[in-house]
């Protein structure tokens, strides 16, 4: 039970990584190192294009943050960045892969598109709080068939889920190419949405909407409900250990279920966000992946909601910043995506560490 | 020995230790072909290290391994079948969608292109040459378990292996796949193979080996002919003492310290007979060198009353009525176990691992639908019932394996509450301090050497097993099921376990115990239960348990109807 | 009859990408690792393909260059998913958004400021086979799709009749027994993960190099995840996947015609049929779905 892991081919260090778990200070420090492989990778790329990746890095991480516009566009990008990365670190904390965020969302954005334009007679403040609990819903309905199939017959979620983010965007399209397609332009739009259930502005002069405090206030009810609440334990229990839990008397197939629903509701409020918030109206291209970048967020930020709400931040950063070193050094704005999924896959890779310590090593290595 | 042939395989002074436990201690074996080695031992006796060293997968720290008298050192399980040895372990390496002749070749398929027709009379013509029934083409996932089995044997002769290695060969099969076994058994042995048998079934010593070398706490403690040896005799070695060290039942039953008469309702051998090695060393079994006595070291909560049985009028806390449990495949876990259980009054479950009292735990902590027969708790049914309701119910649970029962990401505090989570629950919402409390209450009651906010599954196996224990008894159950209670624990826990546990029995709870640790089972046990085959085939009180009996019964041998 | 042969002759060009990407993620599947990576892959071979095509004015150098980025991609989950054991979902996905990421940047550095898209000028042509019959039309192929019709039977004999091919099976179903028997687990996942990014790569060369001639950002268009629908719907076989592939085909290649014959019609439920269907597979199959084994499960042999 507790013997050593195999270190058959492990050179021959006086220290050696063991399994065990990580300090504090290792803990805190991988973020960091991801981010620092991360953009040694990046600058290869951007020594491809010619230009100083000093210069890139500045634009992308510096400049966002020194004019008054960028640094609130910061804020609209990480909107449904924050949302979709709760989405998901809600469902990965129970140990249930949804990998239909993206799905979700444009589920949530059809609800409010359906609703706005129908609640033109309501009080604002009325019509706000249908629309959120409207993508709420929708959000949560779309997650439910997935998280149905694997409850009660074991169906795997992750392919399940996938597929359906296909099939929503058909079903997005086709209902903007047929029914609501606007007759006077033609264009593949749906309906605006009315006056009362556009979300007000928080932030005077800018596109900062009440998405954005609907979504901190989603990141500090994740936090509360994870650490505070008997859902919340029961939750991270199912997650880390279904077994144990279920001994401990955790219902492990209600907790997996609304974990699935409450992650599809919370993306489907990312989507209300964007019509509701930005667009008015829903357009085919109203999610540049925020869904699957809700994966990256999750994951950078450690499930963590604190993490969450700075990987949201991070990666709203290089979205926007890269759209200024496009501008500035001609520098394509794919880079932020780029960057944003070596990020990904090099925290999984550091992560890894997370489960070792090191250790001296000692006189007689055990070699199983 | 000096006429015999060369062993096939033979270990020298073979010792390995893990950690601090020293898992086989200065091991000689040989074995030669054209006879079959029954390999005898309890749970925990190094027959497994043995198998594992031979078959490559772990290095011996002392010692060496010949192959026809030639020192090797296998750093693999390929090496070991280079070789010339093979191994089929309890859990088949058979990919099942594949047919038997693919599952044989696998790994030596003999070119790039798969010549179906060839690689099907190669194997066709090793199972003949072999007398194995098998057909090549069948596919694995359609055939029994003894076909399956025979299935993994044919892929050691067809690596022309000259030792074969069974471990615990008939822990899966049913009788007749048993008695079809060891009849393939006996032809490879004609053919000149060596073949070694692990197991701790006496029958199947005395049935199909030439041999037998017992093995207790990694030594090898006595080596017999099968011919000139006696079940009782073999019984009496593999389980290591004739004489029980239960002080508690002592003082019960006889008023003093080694009056003889106390001595001879407890001993069925002859008090001479030949002895090897006595084991001083191991904690738990405090005898005192020569006499075969018990040492006066008992811990003090051990000196009580047996609990008497009430003659008539109440009734039993606990009643398990004719439970049975069969698997996916039909395969029958627990056939018809019944039993009772009173306030005051622990129960021991005596069994070798694999004969169904995991998995009578399994239905009593509510992890597992029993497939029939009911439990009463207070007259009220509670077989079925979700974990929740039964802790609730006032049953207290800890498992087999205490990982299962705590989660290792969570922290102390969590893991202590958890199960009884309504009752730090205001309105859905954490009574944080009421958590910490309980935590701080429990960590210092039960000595659990932990922060609250540390997470579990860096504590040691003690530690864990407080854990368990703490958030399970400070609830004062009505019913206690505990299992393998001190497994992997040190002394000093193992003496703390004890102590609480037979707190829980003092307070009038039921409590039943099922163990692989004999010597924990006679010290503790008001009555002892004997499972064997998924069946109760002993019961005993404490003051008439005969150690000779039970060994025999947990050997599968001298049955008779419980009652 | 003519309006037959001309919709199957269009439904086997559009199944020819569907099949060479089901395929190989077929045989990472059967190695027992979910490639998610397929999308990424697919439009970075695409754009690799045309690139190299581009430059050296030779479309055979572009396939070549296509295949080599798809087998590199393999590569790189296998790193991911197989070495270093990470999550089979978020390694793929991330490989996904890194392809297309990398695909977009460079496409967008190399050819930013045309305001039309840059064409190859050529493109892979139609082989004929019979011409002059009525089934003319039919046979008149692009190679590739000749090749990938073949692939299938060579596929099903790999499976079936070599060494490499009982290993494939056996390491997604029971990876400790092909550990057991002396064979490297993580070399057959390796060369599984590398051989499928191999075909991901050529479905990619097919919509830039014989398809389009052309790259665009929306080239692959979702056929990444129709490919792994099929996967399912095939049963991990490769004729029920050429099957599965060619159904695909048929339903797009009709609708495509009936919209261009002005028919209203929501040719979205049509297109979103494979995934439906396969969903609904899945539900049926349950926990029966003859998924391979150990799927999604990376391999670590245990001391003992």
């Amino acid at each position: 039970m507790a013997r050593p892991a195999p270190t058959a081919r492990a050179p021959r260090l006086p220290w050696r990584w063991e399994r065990g778990s990580a300090p504090w200070w290792l803990r805190l420090a991988l973020p960091v190192i991801a981010i620092l492989i991360t953009f040694a990778l990046a600058s290869v790329l951007i020594a491809a294009s010619g230009a100083n990746p000093l210069d890139v890095f500045y634009e992308l991480l510096i400049r966002p943050l020194t004019r008054r516009t960028s640094r609130l566009e910061v804020l609209v990008r990480a909107t449904p960045l924050l949302l979709t990365g709760v989405a998901v670190a809600i469902a990965f904390r129970a140990g249930y892969y949804n990998i239909g965020a993206e799905g979700q969302l444009y589920a949530g954005a059809l609800g409010a598109a359906f609703l706005g334009p129908r609640l033109g007679e309501w009080a604002p403040s009325a019509a706000v709080a249908a629309m959120l609990a409207g993508g709420l819903v929708a959000g949560a309905a779309w997650a439910l068939l997935p998280a149905v199939l694997k409850v009660y017959a074991k169906v795997d979620e992750v392919v399940t889920t996938l597929l359906l983010n296909s099939v929503m965007l058909l079903l997005v399209g086709g209902l903007l190419n047929g029914p609501w397609r606007d007759p006077v332009s033609g264009w593949p739009r749906s309906p605006t949405i009315a006056a009362a259930a556009e979300f007000p502005q928080v932030i005077a002069r800018s596109r900062v909407h009440l998405g954005f405090v609907v979504a901190l206030v989603l990141v500090a009810l994740f936090w509360w409900v994870l650490s505070r609440t008997r859902f919340g334990l029961e939750l991270r229990a199912v997650g880390m250990g279904a077994t144990a839990a279920r001994f401990m008397g955790v219902s492990v197939r209600s907790t997996v279920l609304v974990a699935a629903l409450l992650s599809g509701g919370v993306a489907g409020l990312a989507g209300v966000g964007e019509v509701a918030g930005i667009h008015h109206y829903l357009i085919e291209g109203i999610s540049p992946d925020y869904g699957y970048t809700g994966i990256i967020v999750a994951t950078f930020g450690g499930l963590h909601a604190l993490g969450v709400a700075v990987a949201a931040g991070f990666l709203a950063l290089v979205d926007v910043g890269s759209t200024s070193a496009s501008r500035a050094l001609g520098i394509p704005a794919y880079l932020g995506q780029v960057v944003q999924a070596t990020l990904l896959l090099v925290t999984l890779a550091v992560l890894l560490l997370n489960r070792y310590r090191p250790a001296r090593r000692s006189r007689r290595e055990e070699r199983a | 020995m000096t006429t015999t042939p060369e062993p096939v395989v033979s270990l020298r002074s073979v010792t390995k230790r893990f950690g601090a436990l020293t898992a086989l201690a200065d091991v000689d074996l040989d074995v030669r072909s054209g006879e079959i080695l029954a390999l005898l031992g309890e749970n925990g006796a190094g027959k497994t290290t043995l198998t594992k060293i031979v078959y490559g997968m772990y290095q011996p720290d002392e010692g060496e391994l010949r192959v026809g008298g030639v020192p090797v050192r296998f750093r693999s399980p390929a090496d070991a079948i280079a070789s010339g040895i093979g191994l089929v372990s309890q859990h088949f390496a058979l990919v099942p969608s594949l047919t038997v002749a693919e599952n044989v070749v696998l790994g030596r398929e003999g070119g790039v292109l798969l010549d179906r027709s060839k690689i099907e009379g190669a194997v066709l013509a090793t199972a003949e040459r072999y007398g194995l029934d098998v057909a090549p083409r069948a596919l694995v996932r359609a055939m029994s378990v003894g076909a399956q089995q025979r299935v993994e044997i044919l892929k050691a002769l067809h690596r022309d292996c000259r030792l074969l290695i069974l471990d615990e060969p008939t822990a899966v099969l049913t009788p007749q796949d048993g008695e079809r076994l060891f009849t393939t058994l006996d032809g490879l042995r004609e053919r000149g193979l060596a073949v070694i048998i692990i197991t701790h079934k006496l029958r199947e010593v005395m049935r199909v080996s030439q041999r037998v070398v017992v093995l207790r706490h990694g030594r090898v403690v006595g080596e017999r002919a099968t011919a000139g040896a006696s079940q009782a005799e073999l019984a009496r070695l593999m389980i290591g003492r004739e004489q029980l060290p239960v002080e508690r039942r002592a003082r019960a039953a006889r008023p003093a310290p080694g009056d003889a008469s106390g001595m001879r309702r407890h001993n069925p051998t002859q008090p001479g007979a030949p002895e090897e090695h006595d084991d001083l060393t191991r904690p738990g079994a405090p005898l005192e060198p020569g006499t075969g006595e018990p040492a006066r070291r008992q811990p003090t909560p051990l000196q009580r009353p047996l609990f008497q049985r009430p003659l008539f009028q109440r009734t039993p806390l606990v009643e398990a009525r004719r439970l049975t449990l069969r698997d996916k495949r039909g395969v029958t876990l627990l056939d018809d176990v019944s039993f009772d259980l009173y306030p005051g009054e622990l129960v021991g479950v005596a069994a070798v691992a694999g004969n169904g009292q995991s998995e009578l735990v399994s239905v009593l902590t509510g992890m597992t639908q029993p497939s029939g027969g009911e439990v009463l708790l207070s007259g009220q049914r509670v077989s079925g019932l979700p974990p929740a309701q039964l802790a609730r119910l006032g049953v207290g649970r800890v498992p087999e394996d205490r990982l299962a029962a705590v989660v290792g990401n969570l922290s102390v505090r969590e893991n202590l509450t958890l199960e009884h989570i309504g009752a730090f629950t205001r309105a859905g919402h954490l009574d944080g301090r009421a958590m910490a409390a309980e935590a701080d209450r429990l960590i210092a009651e039960y000595q659990v050497k932990a922060k609250p906010g540390d997470l579990v599954r860096t504590l040691s196996g003690g530690n864990i097993q407080k854990i368990v224990l703490a958030r399970t008894l400070s609830r004062k159950p009505r019913f206690v099921v505990v299992a393998q209670p001190t497994r992997g624990l040190d002394v000093g826990a193992t003496a703390y376990v004890h102590e609480r546990l037979l707190e829980q029995r003092d307070r009038n709870a039921a409590v039943l115990m099922v163990s692989e640790d004999l010597d924990e089972v006679l010290r503790l046990s008001d009555r002892v239960l004997v499972m064997y085959g998924g069946r109760i085939v002993g019961d005993f009180a404490a003051d008439e348990v005969d150690v000779g009996r039970v060994g025999l019964l947990m050997a599968g041998e001298g049955m008779v109807a419980h009652g | 009859m003519e309006f037959l042969i001309v919709l199957a002759a269009a439904a086997l060009r559009v199944a020819t990408p569907i099949l060479l990407a089901a395929l190989g993620e077929m045989l990472a599947e059967r190695a027992g690792v979910l490639n998610l990576g397929i999308e990424g892959t697919m439009l970075l071979a695409a754009f690799v393909g045309f690139v190299a095509a581009h430059q050296s004015g030779s479309l055979w150098v572009g396939l070549a260059a296509a295949v080599a980025t798809g087998a590199l991609m393999g590569a790189l989950m296998a790193l991911l998913s197989v070495t270093l054991g990470l999550n089979q979902h978020v390694s793929g996905l991330g490989i996904t958004l890194l392809g297309g990421g990398l695909a977009l940047y460079f496409f967008r550095l190399l050819y930013g400021g045309a305001s039309t898209p840059p064409s190859l000028g050529q493109s892979f042509g139609q082989l004929s086979v019979l011409p002059g019959t009525t089934l003319a039309p039919l046979l008149s192929q692009y190679g590739l799709t000749y090749f990938a019709l073949l692939l299938v039977p060579v596929m099903a004999l790999v499976l079936r009749r070599t060494a490499f091919g009982l290993r494939l099976h056996a390491s997604g179903e029971n990876p400790e027994a092909v550990d057991i028997a002396g064979v490297n687990v993580y070399r057959v996942r390796y060369q599984a993960l590398v051989l499928g990014g191999a075909l991901m790569g050529l479905a990619g060369a097919f919509l830039t190099l014989a398809q389009l001639g052309a790259f665009t950002h929306g080239v692959v268009n979702g056929r990444g995840w129709v490919a792994i629908a099929i996967v399912i719907f095939g049963n991990w076989r490769p004729v029920r996947i050429l099957l599965g592939a060619l159904l695909f085909g048929f339903v797009q290649a009709l609708q495509l015609r009936l919209q261009a014959e002005g028919v209203a019609l929501p040719y979205e439920i049509l297109l979103a049929l494979p995934y439906l269907v396969t969903i609904l597979v899945l539900a049926l199959a349950g926990r029966n779905a003859s998924y391979p084994a150990a799927l999604l499960k990376p391999y670590r042999r245990e001391g003992g």
